[in-house]
């Protein structure tokens, strides 16, 4: 009955437009936009990822409010508003994620929240977004389902999907071990690890049939400890070994592993490397595969925004971005491409017209071109670079890169990423 | 016959690994009935102050010898000061309490000195792996394993010795049993029991520390590092019997066999064999393998 009353062709349904229009505005009668940014400041996934990500959000964000960013974002704010960034730890499970989540759109009032490094976060927040309406990029998780199996009208992800990362890496150990005969894995317990493994298994039984696995050790996040598996590894003679460990665990495993000479047998591919390369440059192996999911970090091409990312990361924490702060960055870049795409339209954008232009959205971020290509533009697809590990002069630094475009890599619209590798990759172009 | 030698290798490796970490854990327990859930934080604090000592330590380019020497002095200082403040400051105020309410008081602490060791020590993981390193390899029965990770079974078993001659063959030790035995008795004798409190929190604080710091140079030191390692640590004195040193030790052997031969034979079942060998020596000896049943007090 209201909504008909607010309808009827009168004075009172010039005013009830007024005020709806007024509501839609984003942000309503404010003076800046809200952004909520959510990822690990404490636990096991803070040093690695979460505090690196939070780096870049203040970085970019900082840029954006002053106008110093390089074209095509030098404009200053997003929709024309400085914006606010309203931090929230990630750390606690998906449950709390929730409450926060409700509490960042309800209470706080944001405008859109990028967040989430946790697939089981983003798997959890993703129906809320929807149910509450609000525009919301998933910077960083992996999981290929949170769009497999269900659309979604307000939620995106500016990163492609972790499918890409195991793809790409059986695709280069197929290349420089063309007589591969049998693997080894060691990943977590948990669905990263547990995906990671079976995409890459798959992948390699499509490039290589025939390739055996030797043994394949899902010991639990955390464990800290791993002789007994690095045991497992050396007794079965494969030719490498599979990891799509990370922080602590990573960093563990590669010491332990290197004290008992693993490395002098089995080719270490270590899928999400990257962030530990440098801390652990004296212990890693030369030759060693290492992805950074995705053209981020070292991989990331020489482009303008890239040059002034680096820079200003390097001079503000005195280290390099890994890839965490890469995905961060171009997720808030993705958002204000989509802000400024809209505004060509309606110089005050409504939430509905930024989400309306971040579908199908391709826009430029320090890492290169970003499409949002998959899930009906809901999902970013990239191309993916991998190489090896080589110490020159005392400094981490890769060598033998190769690049794979991201239709070589990434699945095509209309399918599952573990049916499109267990169909031997239909229509991959590379 | 290489799995077979890999499994006992690794088994009693973590074995060794999972007493030193219970070891502080079931003492407590023994003496003072408190189930010391801040052990994790006492572990995780030993592990910080460890690596922080050694990489201090091989900054000024000392000899490597000196590093272990370090790592056992971090863990007496650290554990000592952090289990006088916590004993001294909240525990005492809390002696007579119900059991239960013991173990929430101790959660507390455990979340306390999380958000502590994040302030203090931040959330970047640090890495002290030169003592580990530098130690080498050993070879048994064809296989290569790390000298470092041989020599924490040898810690170990000095651990369980001098536990064993401390409560046994000392006459501090006989104080203790006493108090065990009857807590009420033994003040009507005149024994001091506050000050055994005080001298056994510490103790067990300084094992836990202990633990951290010896595993330090094996890992990388990170946040939340306390919190995944007291499940572990709680699987073994229960499984050992609550209070009871046998028990750990024993207990720790069952879970470290098991685990190892699950990492080797069946890896699906690894993080179900720890929690399955535990449930099943509890559905048979609900008070564990090596704890008496006692008679209730009225």
């Amino acid at each position: 009955m209201r909504h008909q009353h607010c309808c009827m062709p009168s004075v009172k349904h010039i005013l009830c437009a007024a005020t709806l229009s007024l509501a839609a505005a984003l942000p309503a009668a404010a003076q800046e936009f809200k952004l909520g940014v959510v990822t690990f400041l404490s636990g096991q996934a803070a040093g690695p990822f979460g505090i690196p990500a939070k780096n870049a959000a203040e970085i970019t964000v900082d840029a954006i409010n002053a106008g110093a960013l390089p074209a095509p974002y030098n404009k200053k704010g997003i929709a024309g508003m400085p914006v606010k960034m309203i931090l929230v730890d990630e750390n606690g499970g998906p449950s709390k994620q929730v409450t926060e989540y409700r509490n960042l759109v309800e209470r706080d009032k944001a405008d859109a929240v990028i967040g989430y490094v946790s697939s089981g976060d983003c798997l959890a927040i993703a129906p809320v977004a929807d149910e509450l309406k609000k525009l919301t990029i998933l910077f960083d998780c992996g999981a290929p389902r949170v769009f497999e199996e269900k659309d979604y009208k307000y939620v995106f992800r500016t990163r492609p999907h972790g499918a890409m990362d195991n793809v790409a890496a059986a695709r280069y150990v197929a290349d420089i071990l063309p007589n591969v005969k049998k693997v080894n894995g060691i990943n977590q317990n948990y669905a990263w690890g547990q995906d990671s493994w079976e995409d890459f298994t798959k992948s390699m039984a499509k490039l290589k049939p025939g390739v055996e696995v030797g043994t394949s050790q899902m010991p639990k996040l955390g464990a800290g400890t791993y002789s007994s598996e690095i045991s497992a590894l050396l007794l079965n003679d494969a030719q490498l070994v599979h990891s799509s460990f990370w922080g602590a665990d990573l960093e563990s495993f590669i010491q332990q592993a290197k004290a008992r000479g693993l490395y002098d047998k089995q080719l270490l591919v270590l899928t999400a490397g990257e962030p530990s390369m440098f801390r652990l440059a004296n212990e890693i192996p030369d030759g060693a595969v290492i992805g950074a999911r995705g053209p981020f970090g070292v991989f990331a091409p020489d482009n303008a925004l890239n040059r002034w990312f680096r820079d200003a990361y390097q001079k503000k924490f005195d280290s390099p971005p890994s890839y965490a702060s890469y995905v961060m960055s171009q997720a808030i870049l993705g958002l204000k491409a989509a802000a400024e795409k809209a505004m060509a339209k309606n110089p005050k954008p409504s939430g509905e017209d930024i989400v309306t232009a971040l579908e199908k959205l391709e826009f430029e971020a320090p890492s290169g071109t970003v499409k949002m290509s998959l899930a009906k533009g809901h999902q970013a697809v990239q191309e993916n670079a991998i190489g090896r590990f080589k110490l020159q002069g005392g400094k981490a630094t890769i060598v033998d890169v190769k690049r794979y475009p991201p239709e070589c890599v990434n699945p095509p619209e209309g399918t599952t990423a573990a049916k499109w590798i267990e169909a031997g990759f239909p229509g991959a172009k590379c | 016959m290489q799995t077979l030698i890999a499994i006992v290798v690794d088994g009693v490796i973590y074995a060794s690994w999972l007493f030193i970490v219970a070891a502080g854990l079931t003492l407590v327990y023994g003496v003072m009935r408190i189930l010391n859930l801040a052990h994790g934080s006492l572990y995780a604090i030993g592990a910080y102050a460890g690596a922080s000592a050694v990489v201090w330590y091989f900054a000024r380019n000392y000899p490597v010898a000196g590093s272990y020497a370090l790592l056992v002095i971090a863990a007496i200082v650290s554990g000592a000061l952090v289990g006088l403040l916590v004993e001294r400051g909240l525990l005492r105020l809390m002696y007579g309490r119900d059991e239960v309410v013991m173990v929430l008081v101790t959660y507390g602490v455990l979340l306390i000195l999380e958000d502590a060791i994040k302030l203090v020590f931040g959330v970047e993981a640090y890495t002290a792996f030169q003592p580990y390193e530098k130690m080498g390899r050993t070879s048994i029965g064809g296989m290569t394993f790390a000298t470092y990770d041989l020599a924490l079974v040898a810690v170990s078993i000095v651990v369980a010795l001098a536990l064993w001659w401390g409560v046994n063959r000392t006459k501090q030790g006989k104080l203790l049993l006493a108090v065990i035995a009857d807590r009420e008795m033994a003040t009507a004798l005149g024994i001091n029991v506050t000050r055994v409190f005080i001298v056994t929190f510490v103790i067990g604080s300084v094992l836990g520390a202990l633990a951290g710091a010896l595993t330090a140079p094996a890992i990388a030191v990170a946040p939340g590092l306390g919190v995944e390692v007291i499940v572990l640590a709680f699987a073994v004195v229960v499984t050992g019997g609550l209070g009871s040193i046998e028990g750990a030790l024993v207990g720790a052997l069952i879970i470290g066999i098991a685990r190892a031969a699950a990492v080797h034979l069946w890896p699906q079942v690894e993080l179900f064999v720890i929690y399955g060998v535990m449930a099943l020596v509890l559905a048979v000896r609900p008070q564990g393998l090596f704890a008496r049943a006692g008679a209730r007090k009225i």
